[in-house]
């Protein structure tokens, strides 16, 4: 098993060559595009025989794997912010034809203004759409989780599309050592596709249709079921990976030092290692705190999460992202999942890290100040400068 | 006894959804019977969504892939891209789109598959406005059509601009084939199918299918007003294999476009000064024509066609 230092973007590009993808589409967007440059070198190099399908937009590079994986065919694309946003529509037919997609998400913040800072609205943005979601927080972790997702998304109980997202520069260019699994071990772990339930030449058949009542609800149940099927199948999986490739990255909801905490924070994506580490901190000065790490946010880990609020008195929230007129989309989610619980642990709302800005030690540190001296506001701002807010809106 | 040129062979299926006298029913018909059962056929949002009945069932005697109405060009190059991964060689890849799909919201897919040398036939099937949501004006709707968003009212005539020449569009891509067809002329029409399956690359067919509810008039009429569509010179037959053009249809003398006009109602409207307006168009289009035909028949000194740049050039070699 070589061990390169790499790019969280190229983790992805090496996870899709070595899960043997047989179509790929792409078009450039910062900073998705040094995946989809890697994967045209090793095509292009004749070392990896996918069809390379360059296409004129977001919405069609969505189409491309739509339509191919409707053939049979393993199916991988990337994007970013603003192509995601304008991928929406076929991120609802992709769950819809049940579709085994995987793409690669890079975290981005959406215009205007124009950032290209990290940010989770793109994605979180997508939550209804019927993909299942991943929030990666190192560059082996986005390999290893691009690996999983296909045996997930090809499961006969999912079928179901699934994005695997990773932070805009903190992983997509920053370079980190990545065990890269060999192909023979990849391949004892994720075999071909299944030819189930895809369209056969030669036989009449119709992919995605119409329907009126009478068939429509029934339609959307099922991908509701694929969905539910998730997490059991999640388990199966990451054992299997563990046992063949020999790592572990924690379920759902990976703990840390939650045991006997009172106060214990929540966080997707890269921040989780700066949480960490503050953990450490405070959990040296006598304070009872942890951290609980959002892996999976669709579907949306209740059980996990329940678990974890029987045994702790305020949890907080913190979403890279916002949500207009209400609290963090992850919060909402936690209070949701927590609803009617004997004893429900308190959740507060923080917003942070949005387009960009540094989630700093001092940050993760305020905010574990509000939680464990008292009830901080019901959603909190985290890191917004009140003159520069003045300033912007002139 | 004249031999039979079309196919027997049926392969869309009595009990489809269409409304009598649908000429893109037919159009389906006819593009089936010269592509035989090797074909995947990908269709965005139109009245084919309707036509193919519902779940779960299917008129069709092939496979149907149904995609949102902006993206069948990028359908075809999914399905031709995973055609080629699983070893399938022997398929049609087959779109088959309103002119709304491809003329307006479909033009950037299908300008990408043009140009990313899609192997796969997109067909325009063009009944010039959005009929499947109850005839608005699309970019292939006529000068002076009524529509029910080009309503004749207050003054207004209908469509005050003219159709989007797609052909030309399309043109502009140097595909190895392109051409247009028309149900009312079966064997020439069948023959492009055949012609177009035959070759390699990205195809496109530009299909003429006149719409009882939506043109006004009654459902017996569709094939004659199909035929009076190329006899005015309306829409002519012609194919463009390599850049150059054939016209197969061929007419001394056009019959007035009149004749074509009058007989719809969403043309009911048109005054004698509005009916030569479209008649000078009409024959300029054809003048057009005719030069771009003689120009692809003489020997390339001019370089560019009067309506087409020459044929797709082998890319220069780079040096070593």
């Amino acid at each position: 098993m070589p061990r390169l230092v790499i790019s969280g973007n190229y983790a992805q590009s090496y996870a899709a060559r070595l899960a043997r993808v047989q179509v790929i589409s792409a078009y450039p967007i910062t900073p998705q595009t040094s995946i989809v440059e890697k994967l045209a070198e090793f095509v292009a190099s004749g070392e990896f025989p996918a069809q390379y399908v360059k296409v004129e937009s977001e919405h069609s590079a969505l189409q491309v794997c739509v339509s191919a994986a409707a053939l049979g065919a393993r199916t991988y694309t990337a994007t970013s912010s603003q192509g995601l946003l304008l991928m929406h529509e076929l991120l609802h037919w992709a769950s819809g034809l049940r579709a085994p997609i995987v793409m690669g998400v890079v975290n981005r913040a959406v215009a205007p203004p124009w950032n290209i800072g990290a940010d989770h609205t793109d994605t979180i943005a997508q939550r209804d759409t019927g993909w299942i979601q991943f929030y990666a927080e190192s560059n082996q972790e986005v390999l290893d989780t691009v690996l999983q997702a296909y045996r997930l998304a090809e499961d006969l109980a999912v079928r179901l599309p699934v994005m695997v997202t990773e932070d805009a520069f903190y992983l997509s260019h920053t370079v980190e050592p990545v065990d890269v699994p060999d192909q023979s071990a990849v391949d004892a772990f994720l075999p071909a596709r299944s030819p189930r339930g895809v369209l056969e030449p030669g036989v009449p058949s119709r992919v995605g249709s119409f329907t009126g009542p009478d068939h429509y609800v029934e339609f959307r149940r099922q991908v509701a079921r694929g969905m539910e099927a998730v997490l059991p199948t999640l388990e199966v999986v990451e054992e299997e990976f563990r046992r063949q490739i020999g790592r572990s990255h924690g379920g759902p909801l990976p703990r840390y030092r939650t045991e006997g905490a009172d106060v214990v924070l929540v966080t997707m994506g890269t921040m989780s290692t700066t949480a960490r580490k503050v953990v450490d901190e405070l959990r040296a000065e006598g304070q009872k705190v942890g951290l609980a790490k959002l892996r999976l946010f669709r579907p949306f880990p209740i059980l996990e999460l329940r678990a974890l609020g029987r045994t702790v008195d305020r949890l907080g929230v913190v979403d890279r992202s916002y949500t207009f007129g209400g609290l963090g989309a992850t919060a909402t989610e936690v209070r949701s999942a927590l609803y009617g619980m004997p004893q429900v642990p308190h959740v507060s709302s923080f917003l942070a890290g949005i387009g960009g800005r540094d989630v700093t030690p001092g940050m993760v540190r305020r905010m574990f100040d509000a939680l464990l001296t008292g009830q901080p506001p019901e959603v909190s701002w985290v890191d917004l400068n009140p003159e520069l807010e003045v300033a912007v809106h002139g | 006894m004249a031999k039979l040129t079309i196919p027997r062979q049926e392969l869309m299926h009595p009990g489809h959804a269409a409304c009598p006298g649908c000429a893109p029913a037919l159009a389906m018909r006819l593009l089936l019977k010269g592509l035989g059962p090797r074909t995947i056929v990908s269709v965005p949002a139109c009245c084919w969504t309707v036509i193919a009945t519902p779940y779960p069932t299917t008129a069709l005697g092939v496979p149907m892939l149904d995609n949102p109405i902006e993206a069948t060009g990028a359908s075809l190059s999914g399905l031709r891209a995973a055609a080629d991964a699983l070893g399938y060689h022997d398929l049609n890849i087959v779109g088959f789109a309103g002119d709304g799909g491809t003329a307006d919201i479909g033009l950037q897919a299908l300008s990408g598959m043009l140009e990313r040398e899609t192997d796969a036939i997109y067909v325009m099937y063009d009944n010039e406005a959005y009929m499947n949501t109850g005839v608005q004006r699309s970019g292939a709707t006529p000068l002076g059509a009524w529509t029910t968003t080009t309503p004749v009212t207050g003054g207004n005539r209908g469509k005050a601009e003219m159709k989007k020449d797609v052909m030309a569009i399309v043109l502009a891509h140097r595909p190895p084939y392109a051409a247009t067809l028309n149900p009312s002329f079966p064997e020439d029409f069948v023959r492009k199918v055949e012609k177009a399956r035959d070759l390699k690359g990205p195809r496109f067919l530009h299909v003429f299918t006149p719409c009882p509810p939506g043109w006004k008039y009654s459902s017996e009429e569709t094939i004659e007003i199909g035929r009076l569509a190329t006899d005015t010179g309306v829409f002519p037959l012609y194919e463009v294999v390599d850049g150059k053009c054939r016209i197969t249809r061929s007419a001394h003398q056009l019959k007035p476009v009149r004749e074509y006009l009058k007989s719809q109602g969403r043309f009911a409207h048109l005054t004698d000064d509005e009916i030569a307006a479209v008649q000078v168009q009409v024959q300029a289009a054809w003048d057009r024509l005719l030069a771009f035909e003689r120009a692809s028949t003489e020997p390339p000194s001019h370089g560019v066609t009067p309506t087409g740049p020459p044929a797709r050039a082998a890319p220069p070699a780079l040096p070593a």
